[in-house]
C-alpha cells in the first residue's frame, strides 16, 4: 500500500477513535417490570455446563412457586398474569452478563431470581445494578457480592457464617484437630476455607494440615489425601464444590481416613452421596434447610416438591430458589408501586417473612438473617437433620 | 481514477463507522437493546483474539494453544492501571494506559514463554502454550491483592460498542499491512515450510518470535477491553476452555484468512445467543452445526478467501515500479 493512503488511513482512525471513543453507547435507567397486566420474572441458572446439576434443582424450585401461583398473582386487588422466563448461564461470568442484558432490556423483567454462584453474581451484579434491576442470588455466598450495589439481594447465608457454623459444630462435637482441603482455584473454596480457620481457630481447635488442588477439571486427590491421612486429625473439613466431594469423599475413605468428614453447604446433593457410595456415611454438612424440618412452611413445600418431582427430595439449591422467589412475590405484594425501584425497597423491608427455613428478615447490608442446620449422611446416602445454628 | 484510490483508502473504516452508527440508531429507536450491543461487544473482542491467533496459528504455521493466558495476562494488567493504580481518575486516557499496559505485560509474557520454546516445533509448542495458560491461571490464584482465586472486582466499565469497534479495526488494519509486508512474507514462507525458510536465510526463530509477541500484545489488549466489559475477572475465566474456544473460532471461519477469523469469531459468538429459543437444546444444536461445518467446509467457511479490502494486490506492494520509473501521480500526496 502506498504511504500516502496509510497516512489517509490513519488520519480517519484517529478521527474515528475520536468520535466513537466520545460517543459512549450507555443505556440509561428504563422502566421495566409490568407490560399491561403481566409480571415478568427472571431466573437465571446453570442448565448446562458443570454446574447442570445445581440449575436443574433450581428451576424446580421455581417451578413449584409457578405451580403454587398458577400463572397469576393478586396484588392489591388486581390480578396480574406471572411469567417466569429461565435462561441459562453455564455456570459462566460472560454467559451471565449475556443473560442478564436479555433479561433486563428484552424482557424487560421487574426483578431476577439468581444466579446461583458467587462468580457469576458478581458479573452480572453491575449490569443489574446499572439498570437498576433488583436481583435475588439463590447461592451467592460470597461477601462481595451484595457489596455491588444497593439492588443486589441474597437468599442465602454468607460464607462467614458459613464456615463458622461448620467450625462451631465441629468444635462442639468435640473434635480438637482439623484438616482441611479445598480447590484453591474457586472463590467459594477458598472464601469458606478462610472463614473456618479463622473461626475453628478461634474456639481453640488446631488445623493440622491444609492441602490445596486447582480446579474443578481435578479427578484425582490422592496426593493430598495421603497428607491429610498422616497428619491423623480427628475431623477432615472439606469445602468444594459438589461436582468435587462424591470423589473426594471415596478416595479419602481408601486413603484411610476413617474420621467424621464436614463439608459445605454444596454437599446438599443426593449425586455426592450417589458418587461416594457407601463411603458417604458420617459425612455431615452445613445448609440452609432441611428436608425433614417440621414447620408448616417446610413441609409444604416439601411435599409439594417431592409430588411435583417424581419423590425427588428437595435440597438447598432447590430450597434457596423457592426462597428468592418468594421474597421476590412477596416484595411484589408489598411494594408501593410495580416498578423496579418498588420492588427494590421492598426486598429491604422484608420483616418476618415466613419461609421453609424459617422466619426471614432482610439486614441492612441487603444479606438475609437466618439460621442454617448441620445435616448428616447415613449408609444409603440419605441425609438426616443433626442440629440447628443460629446467627447471635 | 483519484476519486476511486481514494474511495478504496477509506471504506473499509467506513464501514465500521457505519456499523457503529447503524447500531446507535438503532439502539435510540428501540430496535435493539443492551443484549444485542454486549453480544456485539464480545463479538468484537473474540475478533481480535480470533486475528491474533491467526496470526500464529494461520500465517505463521505454529501451534499455540494457550491463547486465553495472554488474554488474562492483558486483562490482569489493564484492570490493575485503571481499577488500582489510577482509581479515581475516570479519563480516557487512564483507559488507553491500561490498555497498552494489558498489552506490554501480555508481550512480555509472549516474549519470556518464545524464548525458549519458540525453537521448538509443531506438537511440542502446543503443550508448551497449553501449560503456559495453565501457569498463568495457577500464579494469578496465588496472587492476594489482585483478588486470587475470587478475582478483582469493581473494574470500571469504560469499554463500550466504540472502542470496541475501533481496536477492532485497528487490529485487522494493522494484521492485514503486516502480513503483507517482508515481516508477513516471512511468516508465510515458515509456515509454507520452515526448513526452506531457513534455507533462503530468513532467521526463523526471529520471526516466529515477532509473531507471538505481535499476537500476545494484542490478545492482551483485547483482555483488557474484556475486563472493562465484564467488570469481574477472575482467573479460572481464562482457561483451556477460553483458549480452545478461540482455537474453534480460528478453524471453522478459516486458518490463514483474516475475514475468516471475523466471520468464525462473529458467528460463533452469536450463534449460542441465537439459538436460545431451544432451550435445553441449544448447546447440543451449536455443536451439530459446528461438526456439519467441518464436515462440509474443513477448510473453514471463509479458508482460502479473503474480501477484497482485506488483500493486497501484489503491484500495490511497491512503492515504485521496480523497472522503469514512472512519473509520480499527484493523488500520492495525502
Amino acid at each position: 500500500m502506498k504511504k500516502s493512503s496509510i497516512k489517509r488511513f490513519l488520519g480517519l482512525f484517529l478521527a474515528l477513535a475520536v468520535v466513537l471513543g466520545m460517543t459512549a453507547c450507555g443505556g440509561g435507567k428504563e422502566a421495566g417490570g409490568v407490560d399491561g397486566d403481566t409480571i415478568k420474572i427472571g431466573v437465571v441458572c446453570p442448565i448446562s455446563g458443570n454446574s447442570a446439576i445445581a440449575g436443574k434443582y433450581i428451576t424446580h424450585g421455581v417451578e413449584v412457586v409457578e405451580e403454587e401461583l398458577g400463572g397469576k398473582i393478586k396484588i392489591k386487588d388486581k390480578e396480574y398474569k406471572i411469567e417466569f422466563i429461565y435462561m441459562d448461564n453455564e455456570a459462566s461470568e460472560e454467559k451471565t452478563t449475556n443473560v442478564f442484558q436479555k433479561l433486563i432490556e428484552e424482557e424487560k423483567v421487574i426483578a431476577i431470581v439468581g444466579p446461583d454462584m458467587s462468580k457469576c453474581a458478581l458479573a452480572g451484579g453491575p449490569i443489574a445494578q446499572k439498570a437498576g434491576c433488583p436481583i435475588v442470588a439463590t447461592f451467592a455466598t460470597n461477601t462481595a457480592v451484595t457489596e455491588v450495589g444497593d439492588y443486589i439481594f441474597r437468599a442465602c447465608f454468607i460464607d462467614p457464617f458459613q464456615g463458622k457454623m461448620a467450625a462451631q459444630y465441629i468444635w462442639e462435637s468435640g473434635y480438637k484437630t482439623t484438616a482441611v482441603m479445598f480447590n484453591n482455584a474457586d472463590a467459594y473454596a477458598t472464601g469458606l476455607t478462610d472463614a473456618f480457620v479463622e473461626a475453628y481457630e478461634g474456639f481453640g481447635g488446631t488445623v493440622v494440615a491444609k492441602e490445596e488442588y486447582s480446579g474443578s477439571d481435578v479427578k484425582d486427590y490422592n496426593v493430598q489425601l495421603t497428607k491429610l491421612a498422616s497428619s491423623n486429625p480427628e475431623c477432615v473439613f472439606f469445602p468444594n464444590l459438589l461436582g468435587e466431594l462424591g470423589l473426594q469423599i471415596q478416595q479419602a475413605r481408601a486413603a484411610g481416613l476413617n474420621c467424621p468428614i464436614v463439608c459445605g453447604d454444596s454437599a446438599d446433593t443426593p449425586e455426592v452421596g450417589e458418587v461416594a457410595g457407601a463411603a458417604v456415611e458420617n459425612v455431615a454438612y452445613v445448609s440452609a434447610f432441611s428436608a425433614e424440618a417440621t414447620t408448616d412452611a417446610a413441609k409444604s413445600f416439601v411435599e409439594k416438591y417431592t409430588a411435583m418431582f417424581d419423590g425427588e427430595t428437595p435440597n438447598s439449591n432447590a430450597e434457596l430458589a423457592y426462597e428468592a422467589t418468594q421474597m421476590v412475590l412477596y416484595a411484589l405484594q408489598n411494594a408501593d408501586e410495580l416498578t423496579r425501584e418498588g420492588v427494590r425497597d421492598a426486598l429491604k423491608n422484608i420483616e418476618g417473612l415466613e419461609l421453609p427455613s424459617g422466619k426471614m428478615s432482610m439486614a441492612e447490608d441487603r444479606n438475609p438473617i437466618k439460621g442454617g442446620v448441620v445435616m448428616q449422611y447415613d449408609a444409603d446416602g440419605v441425609s438426616h437433620y443433626v442440629s440447628s445454628i443460629n446467627p447471635d | 481514477m483519484k476519486g476511486k484510490k481514494w474511495i478504496k483508502a477509506v471504506y473499509p473504516a467506513a464501514i465500521v463507522a457505519l456499523i457503529y452508527l447503524l447500531v446507535t440508531v438503532l439502539r435510540q429507536l428501540g430496535i435493539m437493546n443492551g443484549y444485542y450491543n454486549q453480544v456485539l461487544m464480545f463479538a468484537g473482542i473474540n475478533i481480535m483474539m480470533t486475528a491474533s491467533l491467526n496470526l500464529v496459528n494461520g500465517f505463521t504455521g505454529q501451534f499455540c494453544i494457550g491463547h486465553a493466558g495472554f488474554m488474562s495476562l492483558g486483562a490482569y494488567g489493564a484492570a490493575i492501571v485503571t481499577g488500582m493504580l489510577f482509581k479515581h481518575t475516570d479519563s480516557i486516557f487512564v483507559f488507553l494506559l491500561g490498555l497498552f499496559a494489558g498489552g506490554l505485560a501480555a508481550m512480555a509474557a509472549g516474549m519470556l514463554i518464545g524464548l525458549p520454546s519458540l525453537k521448538l516445533k509443531g506438537d511440542y509448542l502446543a503443550i508448551v502454550t497449553l501449560a503456559f495458560g495453565e501457569i498463568v491461571r495457577a500464579l494469578l490464584r496465588l496472587v492476594k491483592p489482585i483478588g486470587g482465586a475470587r478475582g478483582m472486582i469493581g473494574i470500571p466499565g469504560y469499554a463500550n460498542l466504540g472502542w470496541i469497534l475501533f481496536f477492532m479495526a485497528l487490529t485487522l488494519f494493522l494484521l492485514r499491512n503486516l502480513i503483507h509486508s517482508p515481516f508477513g512474507r516471512a511468516f508465510i514462507a515458515i509456515r509454507d515450510n520452515e526448513v526452506a525458510a531457513d534455507a533462503m536465510g530468513i532467521n526463523t526463530t526471529k520471526y516466529k518470535m515477532t509473531s507471538f509477541c505481535i499476537a500476545a500484545f494484542i490478545a492482551g489488549v483485547a483482555g483488557g477491553l474484556y475486563a472493562h466489559v465484564i467488570s469481574f475477572i477472575q482467573p479460572d475465566n481464562f482457561s483451556f476452555t477460553k483458549s480452545a474456544d478461540f482455537l474453534v473460532y480460528l478453524y471453522a471461519g478459516g486458518s490463514g484468512s483474516l475475514t475468516g477469523s471475523v466471520v468464525g469469531a462473529t458467528l460463533l459468538t452469536i450463534l449460542p445467543e441465537f439459538l436460545r429459543f431451544l432451550a435445553d437444546w441449544r448447546l447440543a444444536v451449536y455443536a451439530v452445526i459446528l461438526v456439519l461445518v467441518m464436515l462440509y467446509r474443513s477448510e473453514g467457511l471463509c479458508g482460502g478467501l479473503e474480501l477484497p479490502f482485506m488483500r493486497i494486490r501484489r503491484k500495490e506492494l511497491y512503492e515504485e515500479p521496480l523497472f522503469g520509473k514512472k512519473e509520480k501521480g499527484k493523488e500520492g500526496q495525502a
